[in-house]
């Protein structure tokens, strides 16, 4: 590939980043506004109405005015499928972080990212490790954001369970939400990893949350009905729906191990994918 | 049914019960961690007899207000009394506050629930009408902004009635069916 190319496909890979952003934090994906639309269809509880009521308005004003649908914008979480006939190096995590600080001026977003321990924010959303990046090999070239809010993100949980104890997943799930209350911004969506690593099964969670949520297999489907029965409902005010829905991802593990992951998101389970074309 | 309620407030918040739906007019001040601390210090640089204090760090932009919707409460659980005993009638914000604050509110004041996230919203019934601390940044400044029938639940009210409360003691309760075995 010669130079004038490899400077385009970065120019191209900067402003696919900063249109996914863009997109990701004004404009809920379809499957999102669907699992919404569902849960609010069956609420019965009359505060919860009104708190659906108000969700499904806020939708549709953040996409009337495109301005972000929450002042929390997030850090954002970068999935990246590469074909085999762009080569992975360094400049490609730099053209990431260009497409973020355009976004984040653009936009515009909230900075949010700050050094762990002075607390010194650096006013363009990137950092040391930020934007988090995650690279699979790919037919296409594309960037997927997940802009992740700090309330949904501080209440997420890991476990290492014994492999004797494949029952209690369903309780240290259900546990999460209960500790959690009304600080994530209920109905909840929850990504759960199982299996793996202990890093492992963390990562798993976070991905699970790139799946549509419209649809369950029965198993999520069964943790996400054990979750409503908590009762804790939109933030946290009571009602039939704390989770929209919960998407498991397992990988395989040490025989002697169970490592379990829930990472939880706010109502507003923001995603968006672009294609890199030059 | 829909209360209206225009600011400043007075003793009309007694009335308001958990779990109502109120619409909120008028002038309200946000503030987060460091305006709290800063009036606690310095003094409130505003009237705060009958006055609203939003728990929100706007996104305002060539003097609009953007988008505002609220913070977690209860980071401001140690840093309300004083304001309450100045005279402030309500608080608007997510996620509710500790038990301290709810006997601080009685016979006095209540706590306002606004959707979390719904930021647009949000910003939909607001005016931007002024700044107190512009120095703390964006996030932490005191905004005046004025509502136009901003939607709330009333979160706790001046009787000591929780809305977020009587939800998470009933959840324990529900919760408890797993600390027996399973198999």
């Amino acid at each position: 590939m010669v130079k004038s190319d490899r400077t385009a496909v970065l120019q191209a890979l900067s402003t696919a980043t900063s249109e996914a952003l863009r997109e990701a934090v004004i404009w809920l994906p379809p499957d999102v506004k669907r699992a919404i639309e569902r849960a609010s269809a069956t609420e019965t509880n009359p505060v919860a109405k009104g708190e659906f009521a108000n969700i499904a308005r806020n939708i549709a004003a953040a996409e009337r005015l495109a301005v972000p649908l929450c002042q929390d914008t997030g850090v954002p979480i970068v999935y990246l499928t590469i074909p085999p006939t762009i080569p992975l190096a360094d400049d490609i995590y730099d053209a990431i972080a260009d497409g973020v600080r355009q976004a984040t001026l653009k936009v515009p977003l909230r900075p949010n990212v700050v050094d762990p321990l002075t607390r010194h924010n650096t006013n363009d959303n990137t950092g040391v490790g930020m934007p988090a990046i995650h690279v699979k090999p790919g037919e296409r070239f594309t960037v997927t954001i997940l802009p992740k809010g700090a309330g949904a993100e501080n209440v997420s949980r890991i476990t290492m369970l014994l492999p004797s104890q494949k029952n209690e997943i369903e309780k240290f799930v259900v546990e999460t939400v209960l500790e959690a209350g009304g600080k994530p911004c209920p109905p909840v969506v929850l990504g759960v990893g199982i299996g793996g690593t202990f890093d492992g099964a963390a990562t798993l969670a976070k991905e699970s949350l790139l799946l549509p949520i419209d649809q369950m297999t029965p198993f999520e489907q069964q943790l996400c009905d054990a979750v409503n029965r908590l009762g804790i409902g939109p933030m946290g005010l009571g009602g039939d729906k704390t989770a929209l829905a919960v998407k498991v991802k397992t990988a395989a593990c040490h025989t002697a191990s169970l490592p379990v992951a829930v990472n939880v998101q706010c109502w507003a389970c923001r995603r968006a994918t672009k294609e890199v074309i030059w | 049914m829909t209360i209206t309620l225009q600011t400043p407030l007075a003793d009309e918040v007694l009335q308001l019960k958990a779990g109502a739906h109120v619409e909120l007019s008028g002038i309200v001040y946000t503030a987060r961690d460091e305006a709290h601390l800063r009036m606690k210090k310095e003094g409130i640089p505003f009237d705060p007899k009958g006055a609203v204090i939003y728990h929100c760090g706007p996104v305002i932009q060539n003097d609009r207000v953007i988008a505002a919707g609220p913070t977690t409460s209860a980071r401001m659980n140690n840093l309300t009394g004083f304001l309450l005993d100045k005279g402030v009638r309500a608080l608007i914000g997510k996620g509710g506050m500790g038990r301290e604050v709810r006997e601080q509110l009685r016979n006095r004041a209540v706590y306002f629930a606004i959707t979390g996230g719904c930021a647009a919203l949000a910003a939909t019934h607001m005016t931007l009408r002024g700044v107190y601390f512009e120095d703390l940044g964006m996030a932490e400044a005191v905004w005046v902004i004025e509502l136009d029938r901003l939607p709330l639940i009333v979160g706790i009210d001046a009787h000591g009635n929780d809305l977020f409360e009587t939800v998470r003691s009933q959840a324990k309760k529900r919760f408890e069916r797993y600390q027996k075995p399973l198999n």
